[in-house]
């Protein structure tokens, strides 16, 4: 029989995180920390308390790194991330995961205006509701929202998947280029150019994908495909109402 | 930019907090706004006793020691408190006699404010020090609204600070511009409306105030104003017995709202709402385009 020592050695490492309660140090300091060039090795877990609706938390990460954030966060939470995985266990304000590169952005809560906005990879999860402009010129990123997204979103997208498990608001996808979007629910309106597709089995297929990576219950069966009528790419005068 | 902050007390027991946590909501959106600001108090006893009219002033290059002697000869048991770069006088008379006297005692004088709740403090500098000069912290009352500047259309001046209190206990704080305020200033001043500055929330003051006056409730009032302005705005509306939101179609203005059974508080950004007592358990949500929010008292 293994002695109790050597299982324990034999168990997978779960280091206990790194834990910066932003009530007593500054936001700057903690992203500082989080750049440190050697922070995947030394510190790969990170917890965060007392956000209080602060801005600018974890924003341009750029290793493998987990940072779980124990309530709402204000602007442009986890900006620029790149590889590392950031939860916010709260609300996001305003741009959470703004031009992300990769890695994943959980909010377990609801997320403001412009989630995802020009975001180019990764994986951004919305548990709750997104407002207006949700993947606003989105480039590349996944998004998937367990509740609604405002008006606007996926405006300007040229690539990418956003998926909208409950209902859009008005002017969904308007001008926009390549990105795919699946709602699950109503949506109030299409936006310029945009217009609702065949579903056909790859995209069921991808959709049940991008719902299992983000953890959410939803029927790919439900969901309905948008993307662009690519009238917009080149001006005719024939399509000059579009605009 | 601009910020804006707002709570409308339910909870008896919390009045005597109002200026403390109105405080600490207004610091927390001073970089959205660091040129000046202003408040409005609903029900201090300092500023606005019960029985009494009071009257928000801005005296200008009128010494306060002045302001007092002219008033005293005119309005009968009229009190001046100092309050920074504004002034608040209340009496024991209804409201149009004490604003009529003001204005004929006093014509340089520019009256920011009046009613029989609401006290409206306004000046130039640091929001911080701002809410020092005006004794905020130790303010009470059932309501109070903020708002921190970043001017872009007009000059940066106590009389063009926020909020513009053109009706008695009216009170409106704009984040935002206006496109066709021109156009609408025009038809107010047409319809009688005399303004203040050439401020373009002042025009959204202005309206609102029109649509009250002509009988409608301030939810309706506010919806003609959706109807009738142009324009990118978050506005929050208040009188004694109501406190309102609103913004725009496009909706690019932030704001988030939250809701206890003790209060209801309004702010551009969450941080503002974090230190609310019970925020924890308070329904926290965005206000929809175009939607009218109002809660009475």
């Amino acid at each position: 029989m293994a002695a109790l020592s050597d299982v324990l050695m034999a168990a997978p490492v779960r280091p206990e995180p790194t834990v910066v309660d932003l009530s007593v140090t500054d936001v700057r300091q903690l992203n500082a920390a989080l750049h440190a060039p050697d922070v995947a090795e030394t510190t790969p877990s990170w917890r965060v308390t007392h956000p209080d609706g602060r801005h600018s938390i974890a924003v341009g990460l750029d290793a493998e790194v987990t940072v779980e954030i124990d309530g709402h966060v204000g602007y442009y939470c986890a900006g620029m991330n790149k590889t590392a995985s950031v939860t916010v266990h709260g609300n996001a304000g305003v741009g959470v995961a703004e031009n992300m590169m990769s890695g994943t952005v959980r909010v377990r809560g609801n997320a403001s205006q412009s989630a995802g906005a020009t975001a180019h990879g990764g994986l951004l999860v919305v548990e709750g509701s997104a407002a207006a402009r949700c993947g606003i010129s989105m480039k590349g990123v996944d998004i998937v929202v367990g509740g609604d997204v405002g008006h606007m979103s996926a405006f300007m997208g040229q690539a990418g998947r956003l998926v909208v498990c409950g209902d859009a608001g008005d002017a969904l996808g308007d001008s926009l280029y390549e990105a795919r979007i699946y709602v699950a629910g109503s949506v109030k309106s299409l936006g310029a150019d945009c217009v609702e597709k065949e579903m056909r089995p790859e995209h069921r297929a991808e959709l049940a994908d991008l719902l299992a990576a983000a953890g959410m219950a939803a029927d790919p069966a439900d969901f309905r495909r948008y993307g662009s009528a690519r009238r917009l790419y080149n001006f005719s005068v024939d399509h000059a109402s579009a605009y | 930019m601009c910020g804006i902050v707002g709570l409308h007390l339910r909870e008896p027991s919390l009045h005597p907090r109002l200026g403390e946590l109105l405080t600490g909501m207004l610091c927390q959106v001073t970089e959205r706004g660091p040129d000046s600001a202003g408040v409005a108090v609903y029900g201090d006893p300092r500023w606005s006793p019960p029985g009494h009219a009071s009257v928000s002033l801005l005296p200008g290059t009128t010494a306060p020691d002045q302001v007092a002697t002219a008033l005293r000869g005119a309005v009968p048991d009229v009190t001046v408190v100092d309050a920074g770069q504004t002034l608040v006088v209340h009496a024991p008379v209804d409201v149009d006699t004490l604003v009529t006297a003001v204005r004929a005692a006093l014509p340089d004088v520019l009256v920011i404010g009046s009613g029989e709740d609401v006290a409206v403090l306004k000046g130039v500098g640091h929001p911080q020090l701002l809410a020092a000069e005006f004794g905020l912290a130790q303010a009470q009352g059932f309501q109070g609204v903020a708002h921190t500047r970043m001017a872009t259309e007009s000059a940066v001046t106590p009389a063009h600070c926020h909020p513009f209190s053109v009706g008695a206990d009216q009170c409106l704080v704009h984040n935002g511009s206006f496109a066709n305020h021109a156009t609408i200033r025009r038809e107010l001043v047409a319809g009688g409306a005399v303004f203040d500055s050439d401020n373009d929330s002042e025009v959204g003051a202005r309206f609102v105030a029109a649509q009250l006056a002509a009988g409608y409730d301030l939810e309706k009032s506010l919806k003609l104003l959706c109807e009738r302005f142009d324009g990118f705005y978050t506005l929050l509306v208040s009188t004694r017995d109501s406190f309102a939101i609103v913004r725009d179609a496009i909706a690019c203005k932030p704001a988030v709202v939250a809701e206890t059974p003790e209060w209801v508080a309004m702010a551009s950004e969450y941080r503002a709402l974090a230190g609310l007592p019970g925020i924890e358990n308070a329904r926290i949500f965005e206000p929809e385009p175009e939607e009218v929010y109002a809660w009475q008292r």
